[in-house]
């Protein structure tokens, strides 16, 4: 069956109170931005308290199904026949011929749920459930009628016109994104800092990003890599603003002046800050990361307490309990997983030490960055004013 | 300063090799195989470059067959030959510093059932005669050799080999990978009894996407690629009319006033070994003067790592490779720089300079002096 109209369910919004509009809103203009990037014409509104997509015009199904599936707030798209004929008897044909398109197998229970939106219709919610289901078992002697526990649940709502559907296809969840502030995320290029932009935007948050690029030590090809990744986040969190960072001269920096083994720390709580000044001039309200505890010598809770220490912003850690399959399993889900394990090297790991501190202790630490005193601030000022956007759309 | 030192990986193509590109595809562009005359007129350009090429080698016209590159000819040559004598046995015998084109496509015909022995070379490259004459069976069809390495520049005794082979088995065939060797060789197949070589365009100047298998006449081989019938049903699919003219172009070029133009490369690639073997830790993999192919110098850098040492040279304006830039996207190290011998610990530290026509000397000095400014730097920052 060709479908021309769908059905958008939200799911967490329907709880907000006086400010829920501002939610649906939000939700219509991203599935609109979505369906942007598919061939065909489509209306996206708003209509008493639910949104539908409607297709002007020939298109390509599983384009526009795989785009709502990335529109973060729908719970469900639901693909619908649309009559506009309101004449009952019509409609029960209506009905068996829906049935018999969906369901080239007719071993199946079903349940029909009416819904009598506009009152001036003459029959009553309980009375078309009865007809219609009657009718549906005498078109398909094999289907039977369970109300507990059926396999379709045939909806047919009677508003202006009349909806007819049983199919939910899952939406991706969350809320749309713009409806919570923006945050900053630290994406080196790895398995993990894309799937933290995802988790992060699928709340709501628009994401920036941020890479930190060491050339010679790191290649063109990489931060290529990085460019790739927040493209494929993009396709979720919409567009991506890329600050690519230079970051050599501050690791060499650090490289002199301070002990090796404190080098991967020290290199991050400069990535924090250089990362909160770069979201502070672009009105990010925290940073987000990867980091998982425990996962490397850096990702230790006291390393996490030592890089947490130089923000004043809120860090977001949607990762912090994750094991590294369950942060695989979401990567391939959401299409990073290729990208990220493409072999080039990112600069957390070029001058990485054999036994990096895995317990750094602040105060040795502070000492340490006491060395960088004198040209750090200039370096870190410059690296801020310096930094390249990329759009990553 | 630039310098592009990468020419092993590719080359630009000469002022005339483009004109007669630009040439075939915006005048003479018919199909070759139209019966009118505009189809005439292209299929004039694939004839003269059939045959200013054949000149080179001093083969008849009709033992050229164009093919999309060096990749395809490994692949036909060896698929080809394979699949053409099976029936006269299944064994062939190869190096184990081949070109993946070739490695890969024997790993295929071992899943076919062909049994392949892979010859050690010493660490300077080259194969023992006397254990490939021992590897050489009655059931031996095939035996392939690269010419010229890739990755270091070591030059196989092409000729010698062919006899150790013949002598033993008439009818083994003998393929050669010749695509660093052509073009910087004066190669006589007949002469050296060679009886399938894959040649690459983009190598001698000439463009991408084209190159060419000879095929000695009376030499059984199954094409690869079937349909309309063209090059005489052994190699289907419309003749690449600008690619096929512009590397005949390029062939013509590469062989006019040969032996200067080689002087002039084995003069920049003694320079550089010269002034490499003065600096400290440095160890070079390639032979001066006709010892090695004339255009490549393999050299590893002690406590630095090739990548960086290739961005760090890019930076300023020098172009060059890590191992071969053909498999530099793989992890793993180089099997080359394994098979001569080269210790572990300088495998990733390796870099590979290659030159071209364009190349002056005063590049040579230019990217000696950054590497004199470069190495100190760069082994100071490492990881410990």
């Amino acid at each position: 069956m060709e479908f021309q109209s769908f059905l958008i369910k939200y799911a967490e919004i329907g709880t907000k109170g006086k400010n829920r509009y501002l939610f649906e809103d939000a939700l219509v203009h991203q599935i609109k931005n979505a369906l942007k990037k598919v061939e065909g014409t489509f209306l996206a509104s708003k209509e008493s308290g639910r949104i539908y997509v409607q297709a002007m015009g020939p298109y390509d199904y599983g384009q526009v199904m795989e785009a709502l599936q990335r529109v973060f707030g729908i719970a469900w798209i639901c693909p619908m026949l649309q009559v506009e004929d309101k004449d009952f008897g019509r409609l029960k044909e209506t009905v068996v011929d829906y049935v018999d398109q969906v369901y080239p197998d007719k071993h199946f229970t079903f349940k029909v749920e009416s819904r009598r939106a506009d009152k001036e219709y003459p029959i009553h919610s309980e009375q078309m459930n009865r007809d219609l289901g009657e009718r549906i078992l005498e078109a398909f002697p094999d289907t039977k009628v369970d109300v507990h526990k059926p396999d379709v649940l045939l909806k047919v709502e009677v508003r202006k016109v009349v909806n007819i559907y049983s199919r939910m296809v899952p939406g991706p969840g969350g809320m749309p994104v713009g409806t919570n502030g923006k945050a900053m995320l630290l994406l080196s290029g790895g398995i993990d800092s894309p799937v933290a932009g995802y988790m992060v935007a699928k709340r709501g948050v628009k994401v920036d990003a941020v890479y930190f690029h060491a050339p010679p030590y790191t290649s063109g090809r990489a931060k290529q890599k990085v460019v790739d990744l927040a493209r494929l986040v993009a396709r979720y969190s919409g567009p991506i603003p890329l600050h690519v960072v230079n970051f050599t001269d501050i690791q060499l920096l650090i490289y002199d002046k301070c002990p090796h083994e404190e080098l991967t720390i020290i290199m991050r709580r400069y990535m924090m800050r250089i990362a909160e000044e770069i979201a502070r001039k672009n009105d990010g309200l925290a940073l987000i990361t990867g980091e998982s505890i425990g996962q490397v010598a850096s990702q230790t809770v006291k390393s996490l307490a030592a890089t947490n220490e130089v923000c004043m912003m809120p860090v977001f850690r949607p990762l912090i309990g994750f094991d590294k399959q369950e942060i695989v399993d979401i990567s391939q889900k959401i299409g990073t997983f290729e990208t990220s394990i493409q072999p080039f090297e990112d600069c957390c790991t070029i001058f990485v030490a054999k036994h990096p501190v895995i317990k750094p202790n602040l105060e040795r630490i502070r000492k340490s960055e006491k060395n960088l005193e004198g040209k750090i601030e200039e370096m870190v000022r410059e690296a801020v004013d310096t930094a390249e956007m990329i759009w990553c759309d | 300063m630039e310098a592009y030192f990468d020419n092993a990986a590719t080359t630009r193509v000469l002022d005339s090799v483009k004109d007669i590109m630009v040439k075939t595809m915006c005048e003479d562009y018919a199909n070759p195989a139209a019966k009118h005359g505009m189809g005439m007129a292209a299929e004039q350009y694939i004839r003269r470059s059939r045959a200013e090429i054949a000149k080179t080698l001093g083969v008849a016209d009709k033992e050229i067959l164009f093919t999309s590159g060096g990749s395809e000819s490994n692949n036909m040559a060896l698929f080809g030959a394979a699949f053409a004598n099976k029936r006269a046995g299944r064994h062939i015998i190869a190096t184990n510093i081949e070109h993946p084109s070739v490695f890969r496509v024997l790993s295929c015909l071992e899943e076919a059932g062909f049994t392949v022995t892979f010859l050690p070379v010493d660490n300077e490259g080259h194969i023992s005669l006397e254990g490939l004459k021992e590897a050489v069976r009655e059931d031996t069809i095939l035996v392939s050799v690269m010419y010229v390495n890739n990755e270091v520049g070591a030059v196989e005794p092409v000729e010698e080999i062919s006899r150790t082979v013949k002598a033993k088995n008439q009818k083994a065939l003998f393929h050669v990978d010749a695509i660093q060797a052509y073009g910087k060789y004066a190669i006589r197949p007949k002469r050296q009894g060679i009886d399938l070589m894959s040649v690459s365009g983009h190598k001698i100047h000439g463009p991408k996407g084209v190159g060419f298998l000879y095929i000695r006449d009376g030499v059984k081989v199954k094409p690869l690629i079937y349909g309309g019938g063209q090059q005489g049903g052994m190699r289907s699919g419309t003749e690449n009319v600008p690619g096929v003219a512009g590397l005949g172009v390029a062939a013509r070029e590469m062989y006019d006033n040969h032996e200067e133009k080689i002087r002039h490369l084995t003069g920049l690639k003694d320079y550089l070994i010269d002034c490499l073997a003065q600096m400290d830790g440095v160890v070079v993999h390639s032979k001066k003067g006709t010892d090695g192919a004339p255009q490549i110098v393999s050299a590893s850098f002690s406590g630095v790592r090739s990548e960086v040492l290739l961005h760090a040279l890019e930076d300023k304006g020098i172009y060059v490779s890590s191992g071969s830039a053909c498999s530099s996207h793989h992890p793993g190290a180089s099997g080359t720089l394994k098979g001569i011998g080269v210790p572990a610990k300088l495998l990733d530290s390796t870099i590979r300079f290659s030159f071209g026509l364009f190349n002056k000397k005063e590049e040579v000095d230019y990217c000696v002096s950054v590497l004199e400014g470069l190495l100190p730097v760069l082994r100071k920052y490492r990881a410990r």
